[in-house]
């Protein structure tokens, strides 16, 4: 049977391509705190592994987790946590077929950053003032 | 990757086979997991609040406090099926090859079990007073 060459068929266009938008730097937002949750479970699993290993283990855990570079990693993880409970919550309206509007879209993709940030100040807040 | 050698179209090829039948128990779950993550989450970091500055056995007596450690059970469980979904879509988004896309896919199921395996363990073990 003759060999025939698929033809050079249209892709769409990528990222590169858009005008960045708020719903769509949200949508990236989104599979980027995922990701950094998804890794960042690695830590949580160390850091009850080490509380049931026994003290020594849990002092260092600690001393990790209070380093300046383990608090910058529990900030930027905490955030992502809440940015991606904040876009859920969106995708939740989504889901249930509303706030497709193009107004309600950007509102919904703007509070999802100040409110993603104002609850990991909070929570912080919280932390400093119970410590 | 299907074979480029036949006179057949893309579409013409799957045409009339349907579709895996998965899709909806995957987009369904990953809601599901969404509803108890989000309950979880905060209860999770209230948790985490509420070991902050504790020393090992306070901090012992906390975690391994029946409620606290079915809790975090329950998160642990609802957040490592959660993030194997998610993280299927983007592996199956964005990695072309079809024997890496399998693999990593496979991959992503074991750092799942793994990490879920791991820390389900530490909190039984603290609960059981290991």
């Amino acid at each position: 049977m003759a060999e025939v060459k698929p033809a050079a068929r249209p892709l769409s266009p990528h990222l590169q391509i858009y005008r960045w938008s708020w719903t769509m730097a949200m949508s990236v937002a989104h599979r980027v705190t995922g990701t950094g949750l998804y890794l960042g479970t690695v830590l949580i699993a160390a850091w009850l592994v080490a509380a049931a290993s026994g003290p020594a283990a849990f002092d260092t855990a600690q001393a990790i987790a209070g380093s300046f570079l383990g608090r910058l990693v529990l900030f930027l993880y905490s955030f992502s946590l809440i940015h991606h409970m904040c876009g859920g919550l969106r995708h939740f309206v989504w889901d249930m077929g509303k706030g497709y509007e193009p107004q309600t879209r950007m509102n919904m993709a703007k509070f999802t950053l100040v409110a993603s940030v104002s609850l990991t100040v909070l929570v912080w807040i919280v932390v400093l003032v119970l410590r | 990757m299907l074979s480029n050698s036949s006179m057949r179209t893309p579409l013409g090829r799957v045409r009339g086979l349907g579709s895996a039948k998965s899709g909806t128990g995957h987009f369904w779950l990953q809601r599901v997991t969404a509803v108890s993550n989000l309950i979880l989450t905060v209860i999770f970091i209230g948790i985490v609040i509420a070991l902050v500055g504790r020393p090992y056995p306070a901090a012992i007596a906390l975690l391994s406090n029946p409620c606290v450690a079915i809790l975090m059970l329950l998160f642990i469980l609802s957040a490592c099926i959660h993030m194997r979904l998610g993280m299927q879509v983007i592996v199956e988004d964005y990695v072309q090859s079809e024997g890496a896309k399998v693999l990593a896919v496979m991959a992503n199921t074991f750092f799942a079990i793994a990490v879920g395996a791991a820390s389900v363990y530490a909190v039984l073990k603290l609960s059981f007073g290991g």
